[in-house]
Order: structure tokens, then C-alpha cells, then sequence
């Protein structure tokens, strides 16, 4: 493979390209409402009216507003329809010959589409993600092609410190500075992990980006594998995810077969290798260390840092583990240069961030905004504010290690420093809207058994921990607690936050101490409303509880 | 190699024709420790659930300690010791379904057909059970009916979707 052929295959891609094409969501939350039968009726009526030649009907990936799908498109006018059924398809091809459209138009000029920034998502919605070619055709691996024949691994290094692109599986540590770090550490063998064991419960950009545009995945760990000097990547996929998981088979078979992947790349020294290893059901599993574990197949247990994954990760190499986003990003700094990275989002906080809007707001689904957009632009302008004529009372970020941003923060900024300011996390990108109907003390709880249930058991504080705090807010919740209980369930989320052994326990908290501190007042209601009376003394039972 | 060989451990006493496609799925991984979550999807997509003595029998295939196989087993939410009934209904338990409302479908089904989140009906028709977000937020609340995804469910339409697919007996009166 040269750069010709991947010019060569573009050119082919660009002259085969029917005059109109019909997009049809295919990624999974379509693919629920039925978008696999749409797309046959799609194809069905092309058929029957004899324009195979002048249109294509494309399985292409997520087109954002899910709350209204399955999703079509026509190009080039732009048409789009939303809840499109198998009965309404045909008439979206009737009306290109001048029939009338049942089909329910979407209004494509609505803010949720036009106050949207598009860098990960670029190719979402607009190509198929089950055919190399079309990723190829929009200058996928060409990044990787200038990376292995121009520039050294340290010159990459700098473009992606240079780019000022950070972690986006929440932490937000500085990518570059981490590659770095795997590059000068010494090892026989190193490896790049991607981590796609996106465990927020509300959480599905990493989903929706692998099942629209999985080559883009693949291509940024191979620069990543080039720049760091390993020669073996992993995929970590939940398996909650079979779409994304075959997409992914797909894409690596298909690089495979191009000689994208695999040994001699580009006629180049370098060789590198992707597999996939599917989770099981763990949460814990998308901390680093307990993903390692699972990855050599045992239990998904996190071990102390240090030793950070880039001195000693898997097998004990040096190993360079980002989120599926952070790859996504990769291959767009090369081909568009850092400084064009770096002049969008915030001083500290660069690029953009795609987000899941769900909750109580009109429009839910996935949102991709340059960081340091205000909180209000995404949840009132983009997502169209609390439906009903509800009111917005909070925004839950970061899931169960984040916290809950009340409304009159709603004008912050999104950026990693705004946000930690608030009590709260960037996280990987889930954004749950509540409005006036929801109670925040179960909000409190309900993350609190999450984690409770998702506790590893390796370590007291957590394991023991979280049952505790679950039992005080479920008393707190029956109106069976009194003021002694609250200043337990404070003392004690400062203790499993502080001697937590990972990020599981010491964020467990998160969620209760954002809530005491804006919603106060609601869990003071729940205590007077108990009265003396109505305490029930429950002894705090002992530190393990097996009966789960 | 040969030496290999001879170890191998025999082939299972029973003849069934899976632990054959159990072993090839082994000897795909090369039978290598490391890849004893990739065994245990490949047996569980084979036999339904993991019973123990299928559990003994990969770790004799993969030179691993039984409990060693058991821990692992036991410690992922994917992995099953028990078998499931002949449908299955997830119910997602994520942030935006329980924003929107998935205790509610939890609560219908559980006490319309008498069984425990996490239980099979005692007709061995239906298991109910819970899972932490299926990704499918932008559609909340969602379940899955034997591997279908469905989204904007209430508990009218889950009861009746249900009905149609179960056995009259199975779901009691309302």
C-alpha cells in the first residue's frame, strides 16, 4: 500500500458515487427503532422505481438526535426526516422523482444541529462504517501514511503536546506528556490500549463513535503505536456492546486485508497489531489498572499506582492506555496541524467534546460542542430545555463519579477545570438532565447502590463503604434518619473518598456530596419530616456484608 | 510439541458435540491462560450458562487452577452459573432510564410474573434482569426482550409485548 492506491481508492470511491445518496442511520439506537427495516424498504423501492444508478441507499452511522429516530438523510439537498417507519421510506425515494413524502420531516437548520462542532464526529452519519473505502475517501489513513514516511516518533509526540489535546475518558491528563512517558520508558515490548469500556451508566459517545466510524479508532492507535514504539494494540469493548464489537472485527479485518494493519505498514519498518478483548460486566474495568488485569483474563481488580501503567502495564511493559475519543481525535491533529486543534475550546482545555444529552431535556442524544461552551447552549439551546414546560433543576455529569450541577450554574463554561471547580467532573461525557420532579436524594442513592454493586471488593473503604453509605441514604430517603445520620454519612464520604484503593471509591462519593451541598435543603426536609418519633435506630451492621 | 499432545487433557466423558467447539475455540487462543475471558464468552455462547463441571473442564484445557476459573467467572456480571429461562428481559438500570422511569417497568414485570430482578420465573419461561446501561440513553427508558432492543417503554406496552411472547400461566392476572 502506498499513497497512491489510498488516492487511487478515494478517486474510485468519489467516481462511483451515485449523483443522490440516501443515509440511513444504522448505529444501535436507530438499529432499536427499527432502521435495519427501513433501510431494506429504502433499498426495496430504489429497486422498484429503477434508479440503482442515479441514487445509493447508505447504512451510515449516528446522525445525534436518536430521540427521533431511525434517521434519514438525503444528499445533496439535505433533506432529513426523523422517525421514519418501513411504511413512510419509500415515499423519501417517491418524493425524488416528484411524489409526495410521508416521511416526518427533521428540521436540519434546528439549533441542536447548527450549534454543533464536528472533529470526532466528522464522518458520523456521513459514511459507512462497515467499508474501509469510504473512510479512505475522506482522507482516512492518510494521517498514519504522513506519519510513517515524515516525521519521527518524537515529532509526533510534540504535535499532539502542541495540539494540547487531553484525556477524554475524564481525567483529562495531557496526552502528549503521557505518550511521552511511554516513549522513553524501556521495555522489550510496549503496547497501546484503547479504552472502550465505557461503564458510565448514561454514557454512549465511545459506543457511537466505534459503531460510525471505527477506522478512525484504529488509525489513531496506530499513530499512537508508531509514536510510542509498540507493535501491539488492544481494544477493551464492553460487551454490552455486540454492534460496536462487530463493527470493530469488520474494520480490523478490512485493514488487515489492506495492509493498514499488520506488519510493514506503508512499506515502512513499522508493524503493529489490533485485537479486541471484550469485557464481561464491570465497571471497575475501565480503570486502568483493573482493565490490564482483565485484559490477561483475571478478575478485573485495580492494583496500587505506582507503578502508572507506562512504566509497568500489561505483562509488565510499558503500556499506553487512552480513551476511544482521544484516539478519535489523533489522526484529525496530524492531517489539520495542531495549532488548528489548538485554536479551538478553551486556554487550558483544547478541542471538542462529545456529549450524551439525556434526561428530561426535548432533545436527547449525542452532542459534539468545542470545550468551554456554556452548560446553558447545550442543555436549552442544543437540547431544547426540559420538555412538558418542566424546569431544569440540575445536570448530572461525569456519572457515578461525577456530581450534579444545579441550574443556576447553568451559564459555567464545560471544561475540565470549570466543572472540578463545581464539584463535579467532565467524565467521559454523559450529561443527565433532571428536572423539577426529581428527587436528589435518590439521585444520591441510586448512584451510591451503582457503585455499591460495582465495588471490586479488593479494598475496606470501598467495599464496606459504599454498603454503609446506601444504608444511610436509603434511611435518609424513608424519612427514618435523623441529624446524627447526615453528620455519619459526611464523615464517612470523606473516609471512603480519602482511603479508597482506585478512582471507583475514591469518586464514589461524588454524587452524595454534590447533592448535600446544593440540595441541602432536600435532604433536611426528609430529616424533619422523620421527626424523633419515627427514627428507627439501626445499628451500622458489620463491615462485610455478604448476604448480596 | 508431541510432549503437548500427550498432556492434553481427554475429551469430555458426555460426547456432546460443544465441548469439540469448546476445544477449537481453545486451541484458537492457543490455549493460552490469558484468554480465559475469550473461553468463558465463547462457552457461555455455547452452553447457555456455565455450569461447574464446564468450568472444571476449561481449567484441565487451560492448565488454570479451578478457582482460579471460578473467581473469574463469578466476578464479571456477563457470566452466568445458573440457567436461564427460555426469554429473557433486561431492563436498563442506567442514569437516563432511571431518570425516566425504569423502576417502574422493573416493579411491573417483577410482580406480574412473580419473579425476583435477577430470577427465572419457576415455569422456566422467563428471566428478568438488570443491566447498567445499555447505551441506549437516547431512547430511555430501554429493555431488551431476548436480545431485542427496545426504547420509549412504559409498562402497558412492556406487559403486553411480554404476553404475546409468553405462555398464558406465565404472568399472573394484573
Amino acid at each position: 500500500m502506498e499513497l497512491s492506491d489510498l488516492h487511487d481508492i478515494a478517486a474510485r470511491e468519489r467516481a462511483n458515487r451515485p449523483p443522490v445518496e440516501i443515509r440511513c442511520c444504522s448505529a444501535a439506537g436507530c438499529v432499536s427503532s427499527n432502521s435495519p427495516a427501513v433501510l431494506e424498504e429504502l433499498r426495496g423501492a430504489v429497486q422498484s422505481a429503477g434508479l440503482q444508478d442515479r441514487v445509493k441507499v447508505a447504512a451510515v452511522g449516528c446522525m445525534r438526535l436518536c430521540c427521533q429516530g431511525p434517521l434519514v438523510q438525503t444528499v445533496p439537498d439535505g433533506a432529513l426526516y426523523q422517525k421514519v417507519t418501513p411504511e413512510s421510506a419509500p415515499s423519501i425515494i417517491a418524493g425524488l422523482q416528484g411524489g409526495q413524502v410521508t416521511a416526518e420531516r427533521c428540521d436540519a437548520a434546528a439549533p441542536f444541529f447548527t450549534q454543533q462542532a464536528s472533529v470526532v464526529l466528522e464522518n458520523s452519519g456521513k459514511i459507512e462504517p462497515e467499508r474501509i473505502e469510504a473512510y479512505i475517501a475522506v482522507e482516512g489513513y492518510h494521517a498514519l501514511h504522513h506519519v510513517l514516511r515524515e516525521m519521527t516518533p518524537a515529532e509526533v509526540i510534540q504535535t499532539i503536546t502542541r495540539s494540547g489535546l487531553r484525556g477524554r475518558g475524564g481525567a483529562g491528563y495531557p496526552t502528549g506528556v503521557k505518550w511521552a512517558t511511554v516513549a522513553k520508558n524501556p521495555g522489550e515490548r510496549k503496547y497501546v490500549v484503547c479504552n472502550a469500556d465505557e461503564g458510565d451508566p448514561g454514557a454512549f459517545m465511545n459506543r457511537s463513535v466505534l459503531e460510525s466510524d471505527p477506522h478512525r479508532v484504529l488509525e489513531g492507535m496506530a499513530i499512537a503505536g508508531y509514536a510510542v514504539g509498540a507493535s501491539q494494540g488492544y481494544i477493551y469493548c464492553r460487551g454490552e456492546y455486540p454492534l460496536a464489537i462487530e463493527r470493530l472485527q469488520k474494520a480490523i479485518k478490512q485493514a488487515n486485508q489492506r495492509g493498514l494493519l499488520g506488519t510493514d505498514i506503508f512499506a515502512s519498518p513499522f508493524d503493529f497489531r489490533i485485537d479486541i478483548r471484550i469485557g464481561a460486566g464491570a465497571f471497575v474495568c475501565g480503570e486502568e489498572t483493573a482493565l490490564m488485569a482483565s485484559i490477561m483474563g483475571g478478575r478485573g481488580t485495580p492494583t496500587p499506582r505506582p507503578p502508572y501503567p507506562a512504566e509497568k502495564g500489561l505483562w509488565e511493559m510499558p503500556t499506553l492506555l487512552n480513551n476511544v475519543e482521544t484516539f478519535a481525535n489523533v489522526a484529525a491533529i496530524i492531517r489539520r496541524g495542531p495549532e488548528w486543534f489548538a485554536g479551538i475550546g478553551t486556554e487550558r482545555s483544547k478541542g471538542t467534546k462529545v456529549f450524551c444529552l439525556t434526561g428530561k431535556v426535548v432533545n436527547t442524544g449525542l452532542v459534539e460542542v468545542p470545550l468551554g461552551t456554556p452548560l446553558r447552549r447545550i442543555v436549552e439551546d442544543i437540547g431544547g430545555g426540559a420538555p412538558d414546560g418542566g424546569t431544569i433543576k440540575a445536570v448530572q455529569t461525569g456519572g457515578p463519579s461525577g456530581g450534579c450541577i444545579p441550574a443556576e450554574f447553568l451559564d459555567t463554561p464545560v471544561d475540565y477545570e470549570s466543572l472540578a471547580k463545581l464539584g463535579s467532573i467532565m467524565g467521559s461525557g454523559g450529561m443527565i438532565v433532571m428536572d423539577q420532579t426529581t428527587n436528589m436524594v435518590d439521585v444520591a442513592r441510586y448512584f451510591m447502590e451503582f457503585c455499591m454493586d460495582e465495588s471490586c471488593g479488593k479494598c475496606v473503604p470501598c467495599r464496606a463503604g459504599t454498603v454503609q453509605l446506601h444504608r444511610l441514604l436509603s434511611r435518609i430517603l424513608a424519612a427514618e434518619a435523623g441529624p446524627e445520620d447526615m453528620q455519619r454519612l459526611e464523615a464517612l464520604c470523606q473516609m471512603v473518598r480519602d482511603t479508597s484503593l482506585c478512582g471507583l471509591g475514591q469518586t464514589a462519593p461524588n454524587p452524595t456530596l454534590s447533592t448535600i451541598h446544593y440540595f441541602r435543603a432536600e435532604y433536611e426536609a426528609l430529616l424533619q419530616k422523620a421527626g424523633p418519633g419515627q427514627r428507627r435506630r439501626l445499628p451500622l451492621v458489620a463491615a462485610t456484608d455478604n448476604s448480596r | 510439541m508431541t510432549a503437548e499432545a500427550a498432556k492434553k487433557p481427554p475429551a469430555h466423558p458426555s460426547g456432546d458435540k460443544r465441548f469439540k467447539l469448546l476445544e477449537v475455540a481453545m486451541k484458537r487462543h492457543q490455549f493460552r491462560q490469558d484468554a480465559l475471558i475469550e473461553v468463558l464468552h465463547a462457552a457461555q455462547e455455547l452452553f447457555g450458562y456455565l455450569e461447574l463441571d464446564l468450568l472444571l473442564f476449561i481449567a484441565r484445557h487451560l492448565k488454570l487452577p479451578p478457582s482460579r476459573v471460578y473467581g473469574v467467572a463469578t466476578f464479571y456480571h456477563f457470566f452466568t452459573l445458573k440457567p436461564q429461562g427460555k426469554h429473557t428481559c433486561v431492563v436498563c438500570t442506567g442514569t437516563a432510564c432511571f431518570v425516566k422511569g425504569a423502576d417502574a417497568l422493573l416493579a411491573a414485570v417483577s410482580k406480574q410474573a412473580s419473579v425476583a430482578s435477577g430470577a427465572t420465573t419457576t415455569d422456566g419461561e422467563l428471566s428478568l434482569l438488570t443491566a447498567r446501561c445499555l447505551g441506549a440513553c437516547g431512547i430511555a427508558p430501554a429493555v431488551v426482550l431476548d436480545g431485542k432492543v427496545m426504547g420509549h417503554q412504559d409498562a402497558a406496552t412492556l406487559l403486553s409485548e411480554l404476553k404475546g411472547r409468553l405462555p398464558d400461566g406465565t404472568l399472573g392476572p394484573a
